[in-house]
């Protein structure tokens, strides 16, 4: 089967020296919904930032067989939607329209197709009828949703998303987590919450101190406490 | 935390809010540019500049009192910059006070251009009341754009206002993480506590900057700013951009 992304033995050391990835090897599917998880500074933001090309470590990365490269780049952002963690970062424009249709309006889109972009990304995440409104005035729940459809509004096809549930009260995180089964792209997802593992994802993948330190099944991984206390994930 | 915008009352409903951007960033233009040169004794130019600007505040719907509160902002920066004029003025003298062996005198000329430059000032800001409160600013940044201002400084300007007020928040958070640490000691104390926070303020947005820009390149952003043109001329521009310059150059035509 074609694997949607492609890396081997990757590594990244930040400018300051500090080493965010030591060999990763990880292969992704089609049809797969995949969690990152591990303790904080375990380096899974830093993978995250690596299947669009923000941070380009030693290796090659391929995104659906194309490699990370500056000729790529834009058609990769445009399969790859990026959701980072603080909606307050992801959403920088007046209101939200002007955000949704950003992505959009990038990739030289006619007015009328970003416009119909936007209205099918609004209306996926429930948000049809918010298009004017300041992004400052949303609520954090109403925020997560908004950022989601800013990526959606370029079809991608794998969305990456760091921490989706962090913010969030115990209602907006489910409504939130219903949200994110319906989309039926391979979902790549950074967190804590094994909640959220459980309910979304299929496979589970262990970080630590910049390594995959394990690669599986998502019942088997959470069942194995040893495991999870070993990495900091449980107590 | 709700803050209130500069553009508070812009999603109102009247003929003045309906009005392209375009239209009213060059009628205010215009209107302040009259107000500006006209000659300082020539008082009823100013009443009807006044009876214009009454009129479009009144057909804008915008409460009276917030309009006249806004306004009143403005006389501190003026009358400081302005309040020496009537003692440097050459002239007839109103008053002259000794002081041991100081004088001082004002003049009549001097305290009557005092006055007029608080008319002036005062006219001026009613203008931009009343386009920044019937405009939402990022409309108005769109007008700006399609006039020709460079893309840069409207993309500085949006983000400024995008980011202002989450600014505003991360300030009062770290207030308050300081107070309930019994904020006090001494001066010298307060002064260097105060300098740390606005440091840590600086770094935070400085970092926020850098994931603002990730989340823009993560989006297909490669340095050219793409807007949808959306803003459109309409005949009620064109009637009120004509009726308003013929107002603004009526008084010249019977006063002169």
């Amino acid at each position: 089967m074609d694997k949607v992304i492609e890396i081997k033995n990757l590594s990244f050391t930040y400018p300051d020296g500090r080493q965010g990835l030591k060999n990763v090897d990880l292969n992704v599917y089609p049809g797969e919904n995949v969690a990152v998880i591990g303790p904080n500074g375990a380096g899974k933001s830093t993978l995250l930032l690596h299947f669009n090309g923000i941070l380009r470590g030693n290796s090659t990365v391929k995104i659906c067989r194309l490699p990370v490269e500056e000729k790529n780049l834009k058609e990769i952002r445009k399969r790859v939607g990026l959701v980072f963690q603080d909606p307050e970062d992801q959403l920088f424009s007046l209101n939200v329209f002007d955000d949704v249709a950003f992505g959009p309006i990038n990739m030289g889109y006619s007015e009328f197709e970003v416009k119909e972009r936007v209205a099918r990304a609004l209306g996926w995440v429930g948000m049809g009828g918010y298009e004017q409104r300041s992004p400052h005035h949303l609520s954090v729940g109403e925020k997560k949703r908004i950022a989601i459809a800013t990526v959606l509004s370029l079809d991608p096809e794998i969305l990456v998303i760091d921490e989706p549930t962090s913010n969030l009260d115990p209602r907006s995180k489910w409504s939130f987590i219903e949200l994110l089964k319906q989309l039926p792209m391979v979902k790549i997802i950074a967190t804590h919450d094994l909640e959220l593992v459980r309910a979304l994802c299929g496979r589970t993948v262990v970080m630590d101190e910049g390594k995959i330190v394990a690669d599986g099944n998502t019942e088997d991984i959470l069942d194995d406490i040893t495991l999870l206390k070993a990495h900091g994930l449980a107590h | 935390m709700k803050h209130s915008f500069i553009d508070e009352y812009s999603d109102l409903d009247s003929f003045i809010h309906r009005l392209d951007p375009r239209t009213k960033l060059i009628a205010s233009l215009a209107f302040i540019i009259a107000v500006v040169l006209t000659p300082a004794s020539n008082w009823r130019v100013f009443v009807f500049y006044f009876c214009i600007i009454a009129v479009l505040l009144i057909l804008s719907k915008l409460p009276p009192l917030y309009v006249l509160r806004r306004s009143l902002v403005i006389f501190p920066f003026v009358f400081l910059i302005a309040v020496f004029i009537p003692f440097f003025k050459e002239g007839e003298i109103a008053g002259s006070y000794n002081i041991w062996l100081w004088q001082i005198s004002v003049t009549y000329s001097g305290l009557f251009i005092l006055a007029n430059v608080m008319v002036k000032s005062w006219l001026c800001i009613l203008g931009l009341i009343l386009l920044s409160s019937t405009t939402r600013l990022a409309d108005l940044l769109k007008g700006l754009r399609q006039l020709g201002v460079p893309k840069v400084m409207i993309l500085i300007l949006s983000f400024m206002y995008r980011y202002i007020f989450v600014l505003a928040d991360e300030v009062m958070r770290m207030q308050r993480a300081r107070d309930s640490r019994n904020f006090g000691g001494s001066r010298l104390h307060q002064i260097r506590t105060v300098g740390n926070m606005a440091g840590t303020l600086f770094i935070r947005s400085y970092e926020r900057g850098e994931r603002i820009y990730a989340a823009m390149l993560a989006r297909g952003f490669d340095g050219q700013i793409r807007t949808l043109h959306k803003l459109s001329f309409r005949q009620t521009d064109a009637y009120f951009g004509a009726v308003f310059c013929l107002m603004l150059i009526f008084p010249c035509v019977i006063w002169w």
